[in-house]
């Protein structure tokens, strides 16, 4: 056993290295440098440890505001907090500011070539994979029992520490969630005769809207991700709360399930909104297309958009925003994902919703597993999320600090008293990703003019090559 | 005795011996091992596991024989992929680069001073500048809301990337790789004697009869060296993964782009592998085609 264990991990590392030339990603030195990463005592623990932490944020671009947090606040901060303890410590932040898929490739390469950065963020749905690649291990195996005696847990609710959790482990300390609805425009809402406090209570309801919106000129009535290039966008704003909203979902009782009546009258919708003329199906295919929504959005040239409350705070706010809406408190409405019809949704619900978050990891093979945590906890510390949000709110996990900050936006209040209640999360299998990527494909096909019936024969067949028919259960 | 008179020496002109000239060579030969034949033995490998970027199959990758190879050879997405390459390699290298690089140095022969100089410069820009750039550069142009494009043909809302995504890649890659075939035909055309066109003229022949008879004959070798290369180049070509992404919904799709999006974007690594292999393939035989036809040519100097 010892013998194989060891060849095993002869053959992960040199697959490991040759991969990495093989794909002729530059820079991977492989350091197998063996740092066993056990329980560290505080009191033995390095006087003078150094971290690099690295997340898809960049100052001036993606989570712009978060980015400067953490260079500006956090690690500022942290330093001084780690000095009173007579550590030294040196943190630098990697900066990334892309498409969340190459930040996963990039993240996933370099953990597995050993270089990785010491504290990372991750996704919740990629949780899963890391963890079964072997790229992260249970926090406590890392930095000890420390970890489950954290004060912090107690402040964060059960659902959203699942996001940073697999089979009832704990590998990532969860960032915040969020919450999907549907943002109006209630400027081109009253050109269009349609009420400033609009709340569709049937998809009917949304095609009556968007032929309205249709008659102004220069306006597309309804952005509804759905294209490749959208990525997990077109699955979790887009494809997700409706077939959620039809009564079905792509998992359930331990199978993944087939594409049913539910699956099919999802695609419908797509077919009507692009098909009708109600939604522009170019930009959907475009590369940048989700970047040029948000624009376009923030331009009043678009009527309705489904998405996360992201949306709200990071790509519309008025300061730190990507896309930057002046008038964004007065002319946004913001309204429930309605179910295909009133009660047709999961469990009986004529609302729906899907969350998901990211979460705060650390490295295995980090050097310094105890510096690493104390960051962690720190970083998720009542203070230093207060910090965080000061200047552009958000649901974090901990709800000491949703209480007393979200009050004073309304939307994310809404998305907390309103939204979480009937909210769902995203199966945390390892192959979640792919069958997400599947579900983008069969969406993407019915953009481009395939009939719903079609798509979701391929999305079938694909699904059984995928996770093997023995894996799959009859769809509602 | 002389050592020139040695047998040896004949097969030894350099005077290295066995050990000397395997000295010699070795660091060379050690960077290809690394380079090439490492990489390539690997990606054989790796095409032969079920290994992913990440999930179990990263940790424990197990052998799948030819799964991989049966399964790609089945795939429609790579039919697809597969032609639309031959179509991107055909049409902008050997048609577009090819012949717009001989008929810029064709024009430009007698050229001399700022107006050749000009021209050349402006070709070479092209060639020099990061892809990246470039690439960015033509996103901004060919943009629908507030391209240069749309603006210089009066056709606003055209969103040429994605309406004709194969057309855009072509023009793209023609526009950016004609500086090559230029310089090399440039000077490939110096080699011909000017007697025998002036020779050609004086019987009457037009400037057709002039290059089929006269100036082709002299530069075979040259367009077939220039063809093997660009073909290889750009049969491998990433860039336009640049400008459309593979997009909309896979129409340019070429096998580069599409090798990147299984193994790195779906994080396929052993599909992905196997695809290179295929791939490694078919730029053998490519190249074996075109080492042909100049070795053909070889053979026959009589012809010249």
């Amino acid at each position: 056993m010892g013998a194989h264990s060891a060849r095993s991990g002869n053959l992960r590392t040199l697959i490991a290295v040759g991969a990495a030339v093989a794909a002729l990603v530059a820079g991977c030195s492989s350091s197998s440098s063996g740092s066993k990463p056990a329980a560290v005592n505080s009191a033995d623990q390095p006087k003078n440890p150094t971290l690099v932490i690295t997340a898809n944020d960049i100052a001036g671009g993606k989570n712009s505001n978060e980015a400067n947090w953490i260079q500006k606040t956090l690690i500022p901060d942290f330093v001084k907090a780690e000095a009173a303890k007579g550590i030294t410590a040196h943190v630098t932040f990697r900066p990334n500011g892309v498409d969340d898929n190459a930040y996963k490739s990039k993240l996933a390469l370099d953990l597995q070539s050993g270089t990785g950065d010491d504290v990372f963020s991750l996704d919740g749905i990629w949780v899963g994979e890391f963890a079964d690649a072997g790229y992260v291990k249970p926090l406590n195996q890392v930095a000890g029992a420390q970890v489950d005696s954290w004060d912090g847990w107690s402040q964060i609710t059960q659902a959203v520490q699942a996001l940073g959790e697999y089979q009832g482990k704990r590998f990532g300390v969860p960032n915040g969630t969020d919450a999907r609805v549907i943002f109006f425009n209630k400027k081109l809402f009253a050109q269009a005769g349609l009420p400033a406090d609009w709340q569709p209570t049937s998809w009917q309801d949304l095609y009556d809207a968007a032929a309205k919106l249709k008659t102004l000129p220069g306006v597309t009535p309804v952005q509804w991700d759905g294209g490749v290039p959208m990525g997990e966008a077109t699955t979790m704003q887009g494809f997700l709360p409706l077939l959620s909203g039809a009564g079905g979902s792509l998992w359930a009782n331990g199978k993944w399930m087939k594409a049913g009546t539910a699956f099919t009258s999802a695609l419908g919708f797509y077919q009507k909104i692009y098909g009708g003329g109600y939604g522009d199906p170019v930009l959907q295919e475009d590369a940048k297309g989700r970047d040029k929504s948000f624009t376009e959005f923030a331009a009043n040239k678009i009527g309705i958009y489904a998405e996360s409350d992201y949306m709200w705070r990071s790509v519309l706010n008025p300061t730190g925003g990507t896309a930057p809406m002046a008038d964004r408190d007065t002319d946004v409405g913001y309204a429930l994902i309605p179910s295909q019809t009133p009660s047709s949704g999961v469990k009986g619900q004529g609302f729906v919703s899907y969350s998901g978050g990211s979460d705060w990891s650390i490295n295995p093979k980090t050097k310094y597993p105890q510096a690493a945590w104390d960051f962690l906890a720190f970083l998720n510390s009542k203070t230093e999320t207060e910090s965080r949000i000061s200047g552009a709110p958000l649901l974090t996990a901990r709800t000491d600090v949703n209480q007393q900050v979200l009050g004073n936006d309304p939307m994310l209040k809404f998305a907390t008293d309103k939204v979480l209640p009937i909210t769902a999360f995203r199966p945390s299998q390892a192959a979640y990703n792919d069958v997400s990527s599947l579900v983008q494909k069969a969406v993407a096909d019915v953009v481009g003019g395939k009939s719903p019936e079609q798509a979701a024969a391929a999305y079938e067949k694909a699904l059984e090559g995928l996770v093997g028919a023995d894996s799959i259960a009859a769809g509602s | 005795m002389a050592r020139t008179a040695s047998p040896r020496a004949a097969e030894d002109p350099a005077g290295l011996g066995r050990a000397g000239a395997a000295a010699i060579t070795a660091p060379a030969l050690l960077v290809v091992a690394a380079f090439l034949v490492f990489p390539a033995l690997w990606t054989l490998y790796l095409g032969t596991t079920n290994y992913r970027l990440t999930g179990f199959a990263a940790r424990h990758p197990h052998g799948v024989g030819l799964q991989n190879y049966t399964n790609v050879v089945q795939d429609p997405g790579f039919h697809h992929s597969l032609w639309l390459t031959l179509e991107y390699v055909l049409l902008s290298a050997v048609v577009g680069q090819a012949a717009l690089g001989f008929a810029i140095a064709w024009m430009l022969r007698d050229a001399t001073g700022w107006l050749k100089r000009l021209i050349e410069a402006l070709v070479l820009l092209a060639w020099i500048l990061p892809s990246s750039v470039v690439a960015f550069l033509w996103v901004a142009m060919l943009d629908r809301d507030s391209g240069t494009l749309n603006a210089l043909l009066h056709t606003p809302g055209t969103a040429w990337a994605i309406e004709h995504p194969m057309a855009v890649i072509i023009v793209f890659n023609i526009w950016r790789g004609t500086a090559f075939s230029m310089l090399l035909y440039s000077a490939a055309l110096t080699s011909v004697p000017p007697s025998q066109l002036a020779t050609a003229r004086m019987f009457g022949a037009n400037s057709w009869q002039q290059l089929r008879d006269v100036v082709f004959p002299h530069i075979r070798g040259h367009i077939l060296t220039n063809l093997l290369l660009i073909s290889l180049w750009t049969f491998n070509d990433f860039t336009p993964y640049q400008i459309t992404a593979g997009g909309p919904n896979g129409k340019s799709q070429i096998l580069p782009v599409y090798i990147y999006q299984t193994a790195l974007f779906d994080g396929q690594m052993g599909l992905g592998a196997a695809i290179s292999l295929l791939m490694l393939l078919i730029n053998l035989i490519v190249a074996l085609v075109y080492l042909r036809l100049l070795r053909e040519r070889r053979r026959e100097p009589v012809a010249a």
